[in-house]
């Protein structure tokens, strides 16, 4: 890690040389260590390493979203004395996955109003309610948005407390991304916003792409683009171990 | 070690799943039971999704099913005929479980149902098979024992389409095995178990069967009803994990043949009291699981992706 840290800062230095800051009209540069994540069979989480320079002072705040999804909540109720699902909402536009890293304590950084149209911080991002099953209040709506939100931290998808960015010297920073094993595939998004004074200066947006490689990939293809073969296929294999077992302990 | 399983999309530590696979092939062994019951739970205790795990578990069983009928088979202990019947009801059972499950899914009520049939069927099963056992046991200890008759004739022979089974020594009306293979399928695509459980005191105590032949045959029409609910579930809802499965049978394979050495040591009453105990200690936790208070009122699901 520390090698890849010195030479992101390597890179981030060189670039600074060749396109001096003051020369463009660009108060913030950013980039990643990969753009790429790749699932492979041994996948056990990955860390992205988020670098860039700003032109002085300010607050930096990196915001990194997976891909939108429409999710259900639940509310349990006691019926009969055992507990089953009642109410429930659907959400959309819930992203998969919500990282969130900062120079400083956000409310140091910006007002709520202003943290609320940005939609800086897990609490401010606007799903929007695609159907309500059952009688619900707005009291109980702002409940099911909270019980998504720690729900979803609760799988370590959501980041309620934002980590460090680390400023050096007012023109380098640094934040570590860690996606956990349980994330979506598709296209995420880190957003770098610049904030001085309470208000964002400037944004730079930048794609990573998640995605399934060798043989699992192959596997999830198989099972949704052929899923008839794939169940045919998975019937042909459990018979062949089980005949292979049978022949194999027979002498034992 | 670990490694990512492509359709439950989690990282598990090989070891783990080769480990589950062992005790439950050992306990299988032990008891001549599949171990779907013991398996789909924990699973779902290690954080598969519960309808993975119910796809994944009816492919090993399609697995665990075929090693266990061939040495049935060998034996000549399988009733083709009778089997033939069970698999005509399995089938239609099965398919209408896949439905039924698909239903739920989308009321929200699946994990609900899985739960709820668990309790009532491990807890009758268990309850029912822990009294005879224990009765068996008591019994053996008095002298003089009383012999009953091979079966007892009621209403139910009395039904039309009146079949003859051969190896099982019945001549019994086809739509009582054609009704008990149907249940047995709805349940084993709800549950993701064989239904050995169900199937076997049913065959023995509702349709009169030899016990010689009740478990070969069991097996012999788990092999279609599992293989049909494993391609129904790969079709309608892609929940069949085939790393998943073959992780787990490596595992169970090894793990039943150690079982099946120990079971001599046992008396069959002594077996099925130890087995009666663990399914009601399953059913117990489950059912303890629906009536606790949640942790979280709240939960969530994936409904799509956008």
């Amino acid at each position: 890690m520390a090698r890849i840290l010195s030479i992101s800062a390597f890179f981030v230095l060189i670039w600074i040389t060749v396109f001096p800051l003051g020369a463009r009209s660009q108060a913030l540069i950013a980039d990643l260590s990969s753009h790429h994540v790749a699932i492979t069979t041994g996948f056990t989480g990955a860390e992205v390493l988020l670098f860039g320079a700003v032109d002085g002072a300010g607050d930096v705040v990196v915001i990194i979203t997976g891909p939108p999804e429409t999710v259900v909540v639940r509310q349990k109720q006691r019926i009969a004395g055992v507990w089953a699902n009642a109410a429930d909402i659907a959400f959309t536009g819930v992203p998969n996955f919500y990282a969130i890293a900062s120079t400083r304590p956000l409310e140091e950084i910006a007002t709520t109003d202003i943290r609320q149209l940005q939609q800086i911080g897990a609490e401010n991002i606007k799903f929007k309610p695609a159907r309500r099953n059952g009688l619900i209040s707005n009291q109980e709506f702002a409940q099911f948005r909270k019980a998504l939100i720690r729900n979803k931290a609760a799988e370590g998808l959501f980041m309620t407390k934002p980590a460090s960015v680390t400023l050096m010297s007012n023109r380098l920073f640094s934040t570590r991304v860690n996606f956990p094993t349980n994330m979506a595939t598709g296209t995420y998004t880190a957003v770098v916003y610049l904030f001085r004074e309470g208000s964002s200066l400037q944004a730079f947006s930048t794609p990573i792409l998640v995605e399934k490689v060798g043989f699992g990939a192959e596997v999830f293809k198989f099972a949704h683009r052929h899923s008839a073969l794939y169940g045919i296929a998975a019937i042909i294999v459990a018979i062949f171990a089980g005949w292979l077992g049978s022949v194999i302990f027979r002498k034992v | 070690m670990h490694i990512y399983l492509p359709i439950a999309e989690m990282s598990v530590n090989i070891f783990l799943i080769l480990g589950m696979g062992g005790g439950v092939g050992f306990l299988s062994g032990l008891f001549g039971v599949g171990g779907g019951f013991l398996m789909t739970p924990l699973l779902i205790f290690i954080g598969v999704p519960a309808p993975v795990a119910v796809g994944t578990e009816a492919n090993q069983i399609v697995a665990s099913s075929v090693s266990g009928v061939i040495a049935h088979w060998r034996r000549g202990n399988v009733d083709f005929k009778m089997g033939g019947v069970l698999l005509a009801g399995g089938f239609v059972g099965s398919s209408l479980g896949v439905m039924l499950f698909k239903f739920l899914q989308t009321l929200g009520q699946i994990d609900l149902a899985i739960k709820l049939s668990y309790v009532v069927f491990l807890g009758i099963i268990g309850g029912l098979m822990f009294w005879e056992s224990v009765r068996t046991m008591i019994r053996a200890r008095t002298v003089g024992a009383q012999r009953g008759k091979l079966h007892q004739h009621n209403w139910l022979h009395g039904l039309p389409l009146k079949m003859r089974f051969r190896r099982s020594k019945l001549y019994i009306s086809a739509i009582l095995p054609f009704t008990i293979g149907a249940g047995v399928g709805v349940l084993s695509a709800i549950m993701g178990v064989g239904g050995g459980f169900i199937m076997v005191p049913a065959m023995i105590y509702l349709l009169g069967m030899p016990t010689t032949v009740v478990i070969g045959t069991s097996l012999f029409q788990i092999i279609f009803v599992t293989a049909n609910v494993t391609f129904l579930q790969a079709v309608s809802t892609q929940t069949v994990d085939v790393l998943l499965a073959v992780l787990l049978l490596i595992g169970g394979v090894v793990g039943a043949q150690f079982g099946s050495k120990y079971s001599v040591f046992l008396k069959g009453e002594q077996l099925r009291g130890l087995l009666a105990i663990m399914v009601l200690a399953v059913c117990a936790k489950i059912a303890h699981d629906l009536v606790a208070t949640p942790t979280d009122f709240f939960s969530i699901a994936l409904l799509a992706n956008q």
